[in-house]
């Protein structure tokens, strides 16, 4: 494990406006031993806004990841997707698409436009809390995520 | 349609010119209930021959998920991650970069090629045999791979 890893708590943005979703997300992931912050938005305009840090998120820090639904108001988690990674700033942050869908269509759009992974949500709620755990000992214990202190380039 | 297709085999590509590297992952996966076939290779170049399907290389399928070491001969494996990704028919196949390096500059390149996750082999036998498992768990239980490409599209 890297020291800023072990050292720093790791930023984590969910997009996701299902409150039961959020729920159960937040929960699952309160057992773990890594230390860490789960920011949560609503929709993709405010995903945006805060990874951008634009006027009402001026203090956040940049996540380490990003666990991202697809059926997002305003802002679809598609458009979110294409603007992270067309972004020379956000590009390296690992964007984990997180959705009921498991169309191939939406699994093979995702993966075109540089998604981490895609995970379907399960229905069932010891399954989805199971499937938090897998993202969380995969992407949290055993994965290097980008250094917090990324070159941001000119501005 | 009413018969549920079989699941074919996952295909699993492996770039690393280490033989005891290869050694821990052959083993971890054959250890593992899964379906699947492997598939080594021990330099960059025979990486991009593989995907490509080129000389020697004819009949072999595309992965369904690569792991990739960076420091190979011939083609290290930024180049092949960077060709990978400049793709539009390899793209969006999942690379997991699997190197003994934890150099942040590294780290942050991989990603910037759009890697699909980054993993510092463990330097321990057992840690490094659970970090395949954990792969596994992962990649091949939990995520949905993507669709092979099919030359006919619907």
């Amino acid at each position: 494990m890297s020291l800023s890893q072990s050292n720093q708590a790791l930023d984590i943005l969910l997009c996701e406006d299902n409150l039961g979703d959020v729920y159960i997300i937040t929960n699952a992931l309160q057992e773990s031993q890594i230390k860490y912050n789960l920011n949560h938005v609503t929709n993709g305009e405010a995903a945006m806004g805060y990874l951008q840090q634009q006027e009402d998120y001026p203090t956040v820090s940049r996540p380490d990841l990003v666990l991202l639904d697809l059926n997002l108001p305003k802002k679809s988690g598609l458009e979110v997707l294409q603007e992270i990674k067309s972004d020379p700033k956000l590009k390296a942050i690992p964007v984990i698409i997180l959705t009921s869908s498991k169309a191939e269509q939406d699994i093979l759009k995702c993966y075109q436009h540089y998604a981490s992974c895609f995970v379907t949500k399960p229905f069932d709620f010891e399954e989805f809390t199971s499937a938090i755990k897998k993202i969380e000992n995969f992407w949290l214990e055993l994965v290097q995520l980008p250094p917090k202190f990324a070159p941001h380039g000119s501005s | 349609m009413e018969i549920a297709p079989i699941r074919p085999p996952v295909e699993i590509l492996l770039g690393e010119d280490n033989p005891g590297d290869v050694y821990i992952v052959r083993s971890s996966l054959t250890d593992s209930k899964l379906h699947h076939n492997f598939y080594q290779v021990n330099d960059g170049e025979a990486v991009m021959a593989y995907l490509h399907q080129e000389q020697g290389y004819q009949n072999v399928p595309l992965p369904d998920l690569i792991l990739l070491d960076l420091n190979l001969p011939k083609k290290n494996g930024f180049e092949v991650l960077e060709e990978i990704k400049a793709d539009l028919k390899l793209k969006t196949i999942p690379v997991v970069i699997l190197t003994s390096s934890n150099a942040e500059q590294d780290i942050l390149k991989s990603y910037q090629l759009c890697a699909n996750s980054y993993i510092v082999k463990p330097s321990d036998y057992f840690v490094f045999f659970q970090a395949i498992k954990n792969i596994e768990i992962f990649w091949l239980n939990l995520a949905k791979l993507p669709p092979k490409l099919v030359s006919n599209s619907n």
